[in-house]
């Protein structure tokens, strides 16, 4: 086996077993570290490919940026962080069964499937193409997403308010801890 | 590459009632947040009449605008684009107007429901002129997420809250099967331009002598990707639950404007850009069709709250408007253009009855629609038109919306899903009747009666002359049609 295909199915591996701890694990601080560890994995998958400013944006973006506003976001939320959470409900055994067959349809079709696959190297200055078109050709789309991202915004805030004035507001409850969580706090309080 | 200001310009013109209606949107959120630091705030009914008067400068900017298109190709201004963004634009228009007394009942945030309101506009009128994936598919999101966000207005209401949350997971679910098909694509053929699709797989075709099933696989996802945002069964299951919690107006929107805007991406995306490998996807379209149909009309029976059986009358109305999709032609793109047209009128014309019950009676329970002739005869008589319009009852323009769809289906051989529309129209008759019936009858029941805010009267109005003219007048709503069709085959 060459380095590449080592390399290959090392990140593979890497991002496949982060992102199954990402659905199962039971506390969301583990979830939120391993979805980064998922990211920077495709992170190298984009180098592999010569994509580098991909490589670049998805470490910035995604890695950097992200990730620690998820993070952010759990440590301010009172008592998110060592609450146990349930990720499957009593329909896991159908749900398996259903994107299981749907794993295996799709990897069926793409396996019998030719793809044009070049085998140039990438260009010098893929980065200054990409830019140039996303000002010309593609200035349209990316401009776009900004309006979708100040939509977006306007949206959360107006969700996420609390509001105060009127009837149609809710009062702040204090969420109930769980069962085992009352009796451990109990106990080391005792 | 040398700045060429002529092109920049033909590349703006093209566009410009979108980001005007985009700053519209901005000037009104913008215009809430400064009044309520002043006092009482801006009332609803001013917010709405400036929200009117920038939808209305829109859509005449829209009819004026010369056909042409920009940047590279992949935004187009042609008859189909017009066509649908003033059918967007309507529909925001008739959302406007009745959303005034939902809306001032909900005291907080009313100026940025209207700016959000035009937001998913903007999305939606670049949705019908997208000729690039890409583009689309982000015009898609723009619009469904401020539809979230909407959705989940009334935040208090457990069932709105609900419908915004379910909204949310089904909605990314659905961008995420209908990326995965675009991606598929990509790696196919090796572009997002539709023109591009559409000669890389005319090579794929001749490479090999047949499709290779990655495309069936592509096409599958996309046609998934699609029946989400269309609320087609089997992918459904979010509508009835959106549309009973979400606010009216919005309800209404969601079902006419956002429908309305992803049939003509629907038109686009599959009768040019995968026109030659029909023969991998009509079948399955009209099998959608058919469950759209079935699936619809059987549940709304058993309804009992008046917008969840609009709902699923929706979901097997957009299975009607498939029916044309078997043709894939000119006239199966007429028929389905049509029908969209008659059914902007139609649903929104109930939505719009249904709003104005509720404003009066708080309920939207069928059974409290008992002898509402009584005591209010104008809600009774317009919600009668609209409901025999779905149904399909001549002179109303969905008699010859249905008439249409089914015409272009049997001229290419699809006489089973003929049947099945048939049969389906059937028992929806028996559905719409059956409001229709608990509406005038008993006549023993003279309660208090009650009228109609005048701006609800209009909207009604708008949209009863709307339905009558469609169905007596077709002519020249089928030259509109017809045009907008002719520009998705310009060789025919």
């Amino acid at each position: 086996m060459d380095t590449f295909s080592l390399a290959f199915f090392v990140l593979a591996f890497l991002i496949v077993a982060s992102a199954i701890f990402v659905v199962s694990s039971k506390n969301i601080f583990h979830s939120a570290i391993f979805l980064i560890l998922a990211l920077s994995g495709v992170a190298g998958l984009f180098v592999m490919l010569h994509a580098y400013f991909l490589a670049a944006a998805q470490v910035l973006i995604y890695v950097g940026a992200i990730s620690v506003l998820m993070i952010f976001a759990v440590m301010l939320t009172s008592r998110i962080a060592d609450k146990e959470i349930r990720h499957t409900n009593e329909q896991v055994g159908i749900g398996l069964l259903i994107s299981g067959g749907l794993l295996a349809v799709i990897l069926y079709s793409l396996y019998n499937t030719p793809f044009t696959i070049s085998d140039q190297p990438i260009a010098e200055g893929a980065g200054m193409t990409l830019g140039r078109l996303l000002l010309t050709k593609f200035v349209l789309p990316f401009e776009v997403v900004s309006v979708l991202l100040l939509a977006a915004l306007i949206g959360a805030i107006i969700i996420a308010r609390r509001d105060t004035k009127t009837g149609d507001s809710v009062p702040p409850r204090p969420i109930p801890l769980p069962k085992s969580l009352q009796q451990a706090k109990g106990e080391s309080e005792s | 590459m040398p700045f060429d200001i002529v092109q920049f310009y033909a590349d703006w013109q093209t566009i410009l009632p979108e980001c005007f209606l985009l700053v519209w949107a901005c000037i009104v959120t913008m215009a809430a947040v400064f009044s309520r630091n002043s006092g009482e705030g801006t009332s609803t009914g001013t917010y709405a009449i400036w929200t009117l008067i920038g939808v209305l400068v829109t859509a005449v900017w829209v009819a004026l605008t010369p056909d042409g298109t920009a940047f590279g190709g992949t935004f187009v201004f042609d008859r189909l684009a017009v066509l649908f963004k003033e059918i967007v634009l309507g529909g925001v228009l008739l959302t406007v107007i009745s959303s005034i007394g939902p809306v001032d009942r909900m005291k907080l945030h009313r100026g940025e429901f209207f700016g959000l309101l035009l937001f998913s506009a903007v999305g939606m009128m670049l949705m019908v002129s997208a000729t690039e994936l890409l583009l689309l598919y982000i015009a898609i999101e723009l619009s469904t997420v401020t539809l979230f966000v909407l959705a989940a207005y009334r935040k208090a209401n457990r069932k709105s809250a609900e419908a915004g949350l379910k909204y949310v997971i089904l909605g990314g679910i659905s961008s995420a099967v209908l990326l995965y098909g675009v991606a598929l694509l990509y790696g196919m053929t090796g572009s997002t331009e539709l023109a591009g699709i559409r000669n890389g797989i005319g090579d794929l075709f001749m490479a090999s002598g047949s499709f290779p099933p990655g495309l069936t696989m592509a096409l599958l996802l996309l046609l998934a990707g699609f029946g989400f945002k269309l609320a087609l069964a089997p992918f459904h299951m979010w509508a009835p639950d959106v549309y009973e919690g979400a606010p009216t107006p919005i309800t209404a929107y969601l079902s006419v404007a956002s429908k309305a805007a992803a049939v003509a991406a629907f038109l686009r995306v599959f009768f040019v850009g995968l026109e030659s490998s029909q023969t991998l996807w009509v079948q399955a379209v009209a099998v959608l069709a058919a469950l759209a149909m079935i699936v619809g009309n059987v549940t709304a029976i058993v309804q009992s709250n008046i917008k969840r059986m609009l709902a699923y009358s929706s979901v097997a109305q957009i299975g009607y408007i498939l029916v044309g999709a078997v043709a894939v032609n000119t006239w199966g793109a007429t028929s389905m253009t049509y029908y969209a047209m008659a059914y902007l009128f139609a649903n929104m014309g109930a939505f719009i009855c249904v709003i104005a019950f509720s404003n009066r009676m708080g309920s939207d329970e069928i059974d409290d629609y008992a002898a509402l002739s009584r005591r209010s005869p104008t809600i009774a008589v317009f919600f009668s038109i609209f409901l025999l319009s779905l149904a399909g009852i001549p002179p109303t323009a969905g008699f010859l919306a249905k008439y249409y769809v089914f015409l272009a289906a049997i001229n290419n051989g699809y006489l089973w899903l003929v049947i099945v529309g048939l049969l389906t129209s059937v028992i929806a008759l028996y559905y719409y009747a059956t409001v229709i019936r608990k509406m005038f009858f008993p006549l023993d029941q003279p309660e208090g009666g009650f009228p109609v805010s005048l701006p609800l009267t209009i909207a009604l109005s708008i949209s009863c002359l709307g339905v009558l003219l469609l169905g007596v007048f077709p002519g020249p709503f089928v030259d509109l049609a017809q045009a907008a069709a002719a520009m998705l085959m310009p060789g025919m």
